[in-house]
């Protein structure tokens, strides 16, 4: 598809400076270890491979949360989403959960989506932190505004760091956005934030080499399947 | 009295049922459970169906009923069993019963539960209903916070730790690892529950001291067994188990009106019984399966059976006494820990993965070689309702 570019400046939106995000290893309660990194634009479309089985499955919201992710995701992909940021997790190079946000002024961060691919290892959880670490500690934000669309992720934002309900409209248009405050997430940091940096090399080189991603009959099985927990 | 058999089991993969309903589960279990004693539509003449709370959770009663219509049973006589999360080993008591009598030849009881209609917090105020109303439930009492309490008082006075909590739930998720019937089939390492910073979001604590992988998961799931007299077995195909003894003791209904709230009485009267009437001793028992909701169950009931002393059987776990292959391998099949805890099938499935390995018919990473006595321990309440079965091969 052939890109004019004067439109395309047009059409674009602006996007702040937004520092790398550093990354980690977390050891999973399996013992794998789970390299947690930024996506670069260019892993969009092997993250979207993945992502797709997962629109087609009602399960705890997957189809909602994975239709939205997935828009978002190539709204970035084709510059149309406004300082958005996608970070993943992998384990064996195998992809293995996806969070994104943005940045909706310097000093208020939008969290989108928390897609965990693989399920039972707390790889959401996990992952949401690293967002709200990034948030928080690195684009050195205030506040970042949350909406949940499952009961799970209702259990594992709103509840466990706790969030403080707003009246602020979330741009999902769903309920009202949640708030993490820098306060709340200091006082959380110690239970629900973990990771060690730098990632071994050779995890390192596994995660960067090729985004894996398991056929889309797996993903369903372990978000959908007898054995979801 | 008469001897009675157990002819058939069957059981269908415990998880989250999502496609099915609770009738769909018990009558597939059932029927795998005929399948497997070789008996087609007739041959039945009851049923006894286990069951904690379709009334709450499906809004459905009469269970038994509907099963004996729904799996072509009729006019079997059947009945519905209700006793908590005991209610599985109960339904087999009562077939037994009806046997030993001589009222009936051939039972069929089929246990059952779909916990994951609802969410987790709706299982566990579910679940919380069978505590005391006016002096526990009214004040938010759970099983997980009334385990968590128990917990704190066993590690006071028997010296429990943590890593023995830890080594329990490692041991059972490994062998729910190799089980396919199991709902939680993964293995944890310690490391990524325990060592590691990492632990503390991995393995969050969810009622002080116990943590996440220290309780059960909460599952939907059916088993089912057939019972016969041991006189009208002729010529079986598969050996023959018999029910060599079992026990029954109630408790305080609440934890905190026993003399010593770290006194399990009914679990020890329960399987005192059970021995007495198989005429063995724990010494004897080749392979068990004891009721770990929570891990911490694991190491208490193993001590009120009589495998350990009291305070040694967190010590022996951590030893590796409990492991398969051991001195006394337990939860061979993973356990509730692994297997999963749908509350009415607990005890027919307990029953039926002690009746595959007494018939050596199971792979052999998870065969107990030559095992011949097995035992269960059914627990209700918080201890307030235990029954105890052992089972035994009968040699051809």
């Amino acid at each position: 598809m052939a890109v004019d570019m004067e439109l395309e400046a047009v059409l674009r939106p602006h996007q702040y400076e937004m520092p790398p995000y550093p990354p980690k290893v977390i050891t999973l309660a399996n013992g794998k270890k789970m390299v947690v990194r930024q996506a670069d634009r260019e892993d969009v479309p092997a993250i979207l491979k993945s992502v797709h089985p997962c629109l087609f499955i009602e399960r705890d919201y997957y189809d909602i949360v994975s239709a939205r992710l997935y828009g978002e995701l190539l709204a970035w992909y084709r510059y149309r989403a406004k300082s958005e940021y996608c970070l993943m997790g992998q384990v064996d190079g195998y992809l293995v959960g996806v969070v994104n946000g943005r940045m909706e002024t310097e000093k208020v961060g939008m969290s989108y989506h928390t897609l965990a691919i693989d399920r039972g290892l707390r790889i959401g959880s996990h992952l949401f932190a690293a967002k709200m670490e990034y948030h928080l500690e690195y684009l050195n934000q205030d506040e970042i505004l949350i909406v949940a669309e499952s009961p799970i992720g209702f259990r594992r934002w709103m509840i466990e760091y706790p969030l403080e309900p707003t009246k602020i409209p979330h741009e999902l248009g769903g309920g009202d956005s949640w708030r993490l405050t820098r306060e709340i997430y200091f006082k959380a940091k110690p239970r629900l934030v973990v990771g060690e940096r730098p990632v071994p090399e050779d995890l390192w080189e596994e995660a960067t080499r090729d985004v894996l991603f398991a056929d889309d009959d797996t993903i369903r099985e372990r978000i959908a399947g007898l054995k979801g927990r | 009295m008469r001897d009675v058999a157990i002819i058939g089991a069957g059981m269908i993969p415990f998880g989250r049922r999502d496609e099915d309903s609770l009738m769909d589960m018990l009558a597939w279990a059932g029927l795998k459970a005929l399948d497997d004693a070789g008996l087609g539509d007739g041959g039945v003449d009851a049923l006894y169906v286990a069951n904690m709370g379709s009334g709450i959770l499906q809004h459905q009663t009469g269970l038994a009923s509907a099963l004996a219509d729904r799996i072509s049973l009729l006019p079997a006589a059947a009945d519905g069993i209700e006793n908590g999360p005991a209610s599985g080993a109960s339904a087999v008591k009562n077939g037994l019963l009806a046997i030993a009598s001589g009222y009936y030849d051939t039972v069929l009881v089929v246990g059952g539960e779909k916990m994951r209609e609802v969410t987790g917090w709706r299982a566990t105020d579910f679940v919380a209903t069978m505590t005391h109303p006016t002096a526990e439930y009214v004040y938010g009492v759970t099983l997980p916070g009334m385990a968590g309490m128990f917990t704190r008082l066993y590690m006071e006075k028997y010296g429990v730790t943590r890593e023995m909590l830890v080594s329990i739930a490692l041991k059972n998720q490994a062998m729910g690892a190799l089980n396919p019937y199991a709902h939680v089939e993964m293995a944890l390492s310690k490391d990524g529950i325990f060592d590691n910073p990492a632990a503390v979001v991995n393995n969050p604590l969810a009622a002080d001291p116990l943590h996440l992988y220290d309780a059960c998961p909460v599952s939907d799931g059916a088993a089912a067994v057939v019972l016969t007299a041991l006189d009208k077995v002729k010529n079986p195909a598969k050996p023959t188990v018999v029910i060599a003894g079992f026990g029954q003791a109630t408790d305080t209904h609440t934890l905190q009106e026993r003399e010593d709230p770290t006194d399990l009485k009914a679990v020890t009267l329960a399987a005192q019984q059970a021995f007495e009437r198989a005429k063995l001793k724990p010494a004897d028992i080749n392979v068990a399966e004891l009721h770990d909701a929570f891990t911490i169950l694991e190491i208490a009931e193993s001590e009120h059976v009589g495998f350990f002393k009291k305070g040694e059987g967190g010590k022996a776990a951590l030893a590796g006494k409990t492991r398969f292959g051991s001195q006394i391998p337990i939860n061979v099949s993973g356990g509730l820990k692994a297997r999963g805890h749908p509350v009415g099938a607990t005890g027919v499935a307990q029953i039926v993965d002690i009746v595959w390995q007494l018939r050596h018919e199971l792979p052999k990473e998870r065969q107990v070689k030559d095992a011949k006595n097995g035992l269960t321990v059914n627990f209700g309440g918080f201890g307030n309702n235990v029954l105890a079965f052992v089972l035994r091969r009968v040699e051809a």
